[in-house]
């Protein structure tokens, strides 16, 4: 239960760190790019902005320059023609005729027909495609104004002929008498001047005279809403550069930018229009171009994120479960360690009171020699008992004198030992028991193996003690046994090393002993035959060694001791 | 005169007891201390301990430190010494400052015996070598 709630906990700790580090790869790289990208987006969209204003600008200043230079020229070409000639001269047909005649042949078709009007406002010469001879336009409101003035530029009206025109007049005096010659000039013609502004699909231009009345012809159909004129109207004197740019909603919801200047000092309005998403139709684009790169910048940021932060647990996992392990046998080397200066204080605390008891023993031996005794009825059963008192007395003493040495320290110099050299030794000495269990040996040893920096005396100790417990092992049914060394590269905890393995095919350990074999006075021999401290005393000794000894076992297939000893860190001086 | 004159110092007493009495039964004439420096002052007044049996261990002065100050002021007295386990350094040790040998114990009495017997031909011949060196002299001299 308890096992299990603890490896519970590593998970959700493990969850919550790859959660926190995905969190912190995505904030950390998703944030500075989308404020990079929103300021530029905003500083490119401000100037942008500007330009397209500043475009415009030039656009409405030019176009109205250019009306402004055409109505200019067409008044001047009257005044021209008003000074040049009398009222006499004119008033002829014509004489008057030869003059549209001429302006045409000049300006083309702009001049649609000429008048002179004398001043009771009667036409008293007409020339052009209408037959307007003798009307009468003292009624008309054009007239009155014109009549007050040098020169005068009406707005565009139906008139008389019942179609759009506008016309220009000039006043002059003809003895003593005021008198006007009259210009229509063609609607269509000018007309073009304002059509000719055509930006984008919205973009289009039209003239307002002071009461909002379309001069020109709007190219769409309808503006239905009059307000935002009515407010360039009303405050047109004050337009900077004779221009004003103003944003604003529509009746339909659209965001309309308006461009206006003033004409005919202010009597008409220049407004040019379009719709904002059309003007600024590239920074549409650019805003989609953006928002798609940063979107799939942050797919693959938290991809990548997801990814790295899922390997980097993966890793940091690995490795605790590896500082686990190696905890875990840091434990059971110092618990070793522990129960082997307890072994040791115990073996010199005993070892005296049995020596005690052996000597007295050995007194009362003697004692029994003398005379009286070796009459004495039981004096076989006193033998008997004496003898077993001093065979249990050697017993103990082999016990303590094991157990010290599973702490003691023997020939504990340190010295290149060749693994080898060492095994074969040891084979050779253990073979003559090995043909009496009916055992083969087998050795399969990898030439020229680096040497080892380890006690001798020790690691003999270990391997005598391995073959001793395999031959042990495999007493009563004989079998082989196999013992081979090989180099190793890196292992986690102990770097390069020598693995030596000493192999038995005998009965094998229960996997509930197995975990036990290395732990002091365990034993499966029977009482007298084993202490139970041969295999943790090699375990304390490889442990001292740096190195690792591992036992794996099948039942009736056999055991395997694995020993790695480490090799020393600088390879150069054991070449 | 007994087979040897020899010198039992052990912490443990009934140990030093048990022992001396089976020296004894053995015809050899025992004395014994509980401690090093009481084995020194023993070995000051008494002249005829020929081999000394030293126990390593011993609260206060040890085994070693004992049988240093014994070859120092007492170099012709063999010492054999006691181990409670055998290790080859403090058997090293021991030989080089001068012990005869070193024995593990609980020890076998019939090996003890075989070492007190050598250690006593050891010691006498020694002396007697010393003795003749000195009648040489002593004959030299006269002639």
């Amino acid at each position: 239960m308890t096992k299990q709630h603890d490896k519970q906990k590593p998970n959700n700790y493990y969850r919550l760190l790859t959660r926190n580090m995905l969190l912190t790869i995505i904030i950390v790289s998703v944030m500075p790019m989308i404020l990079i990208s929103g300021l530029i987006l905003y500083q490119f969209e401000n100037s942008y902005q500007e330009k397209v204003h500043a475009h415009l600008k030039e656009l409405v200043l030019k176009h109205k320059q250019n009306i402004d230079t055409f109505l200019r020229e067409k008044l001047d070409n009257i005044r021209f023609l008003g000074i040049s000639f009398s009222f006499d001269e004119l008033k002829d047909e014509d004489f008057l005729r030869d003059r549209l005649a001429g302006l045409q042949q000049v300006y083309g078709r702009v001049f649609v027909d000429l008048g002179v009007v004398n001043s009771e406002g009667i036409q008293v010469a007409y020339a052009g495609p209408f037959k307007l001879g003798r009307a009468v336009y003292s009624d008309a409101s054009w007239f009155s104004t014109a009549l007050q003035r040098d020169y005068f530029k009406s707005d565009v009206f139906l008139g008389l002929r019942g179609l759009p025109h506008f016309i220009i007049a000039v006043r002059e005096n003809w003895k003593g008498e005021k008198w006007i010659l009259r210009a229509t000039i063609d609607f269509v013609a000018f007309n073009n001047l304002v059509e000719n502004i055509r930006i984008g699909q919205t973009g289009f231009a039209f003239i307002l005279n002071r009461k909002a009345e379309f001069q020109t012809k709007p190219l769409l159909e309808l503006v239905p809403d009059r307000e935002p004129y009515m407010g360039f109207l009303r405050d047109s004197r004050n337009f900077k550069d004779g221009v004003r740019i103003v944003e604003q909603d529509n009746s339909t919801g659209h965001k309309i930018i308006y461009v206006a200047a003033v004409l005919k000092h202010g009597d008409w309005l220049l407004v040019y229009q379009q719709k904002a998403s059309d003007a600024f139709s590239d920074l549409g684009t650019t805003i989609r171009i953006t928002l798609a790169l940063i979107l799939m910048g942050t797919i693959c940021i938290v991809t990548t994120a997801f990814v790295l932060s899922r390997k980097m647990v993966a890793r940091v996992a690995k490795a605790d479960r590896e500082n686990e392990l190696m905890n875990d046998q840091i434990v059971e080397t110092g618990k070793l360690a522990s129960l082997g200066e307890m072994a040791t204080g115990i073996a010199h605390e005993i070892n005296n009171p049995v020596a005690i008891m052996v000597e007295e023993a050995g007194w009362i031996e003697d004692l029994m020699e003398e005379e009286e005794f070796q009459k004495g009825e039981n004096l076989a059963e006193f033998e008997r008992a004496l003898k077993q008192i001093k065979t249990q007395g050697r017993r103990c003493k082999d016990i303590t004198h094991k157990l010290l040495s599973f702490a003691r320290k023997t020939d504990s110099r340190i010295q290149d030992v060749s693994v080898n050299a060492l095994l074969e030794e040891l084979i050779m000495l253990s073979e003559q028991r090995a043909k009496y269990s009916n055992v083969t040996i087998h050795a399969a040893l990898q030439e020229n193996l680096p040497t080892v920096r380890v006690s001798e005396s020790e690691l003999q100790q270990v391997f005598l003690n391995l073959i001793n417990n395999a031959l042990d092992a495999m007493e009563k049914i004989g079998g082989n046994l196999r013992i081979s060394t090989q180099m190793e590269e890196s292992h986690i905890i102990i770097g390069d090393h020598i693995l030596i393995e000493v192999a038995d095919d005998g009965p094998g350990i229960p996997t509930v002993n197995l975990a036990k074999i290395f732990d002091p006075f365990f034993t499966t021999k029977p009482v007298g035959k084993g202490t139970g401290l041969g295999l943790s005393i090699c375990y304390g000794i490889i442990k001292k060694m740096g190195g690792n000894i591992e036992a794996r076992s099948v039942i009736d297939g056999g055991t395997t001791f694995t020993v790695k000893l480490p090799l020393p860190k600088s390879e150069e001086g054991n070449a | 005169m007994s087979m040897a004159n020899v010198l039992l110092v052990d912490d443990e007493v009934p140990f030093v007891e048990a022992m001396s009495r089976r020296l004894k039964k053995r015809d050899i004439s025992i004395v014994t201390s509980f401690s090093g420096s009481e084995a020194l002052d023993v070995l000051e007044k008494d002249r005829n301990v020929e081999v000394a049996i030293l126990d390593v261990k011993m609260p206060g002065m040890d085994g070693i430190e004992t049988l240093g100050e014994i070859r120092k002021r007492f170099p012709l007295v063999e010492v054999i010494m006691l181990t409670g386990h055998a290790t080859v350094e403090t058997g090293i040790e021991g030989m080089k400052l001068g012990a005869f040998d070193y024995l593990m114990k609980p020890c076998d009495m019939d090996v003890l015996m075989e070492k007190l017997k050598e250690a006593v031909a050891k010691k006498r011949r020694h002396e007697e070598k010393i003795i003749e060196a000195r009648m040489k002299d002593i004959t030299t001299r006269r002639a």
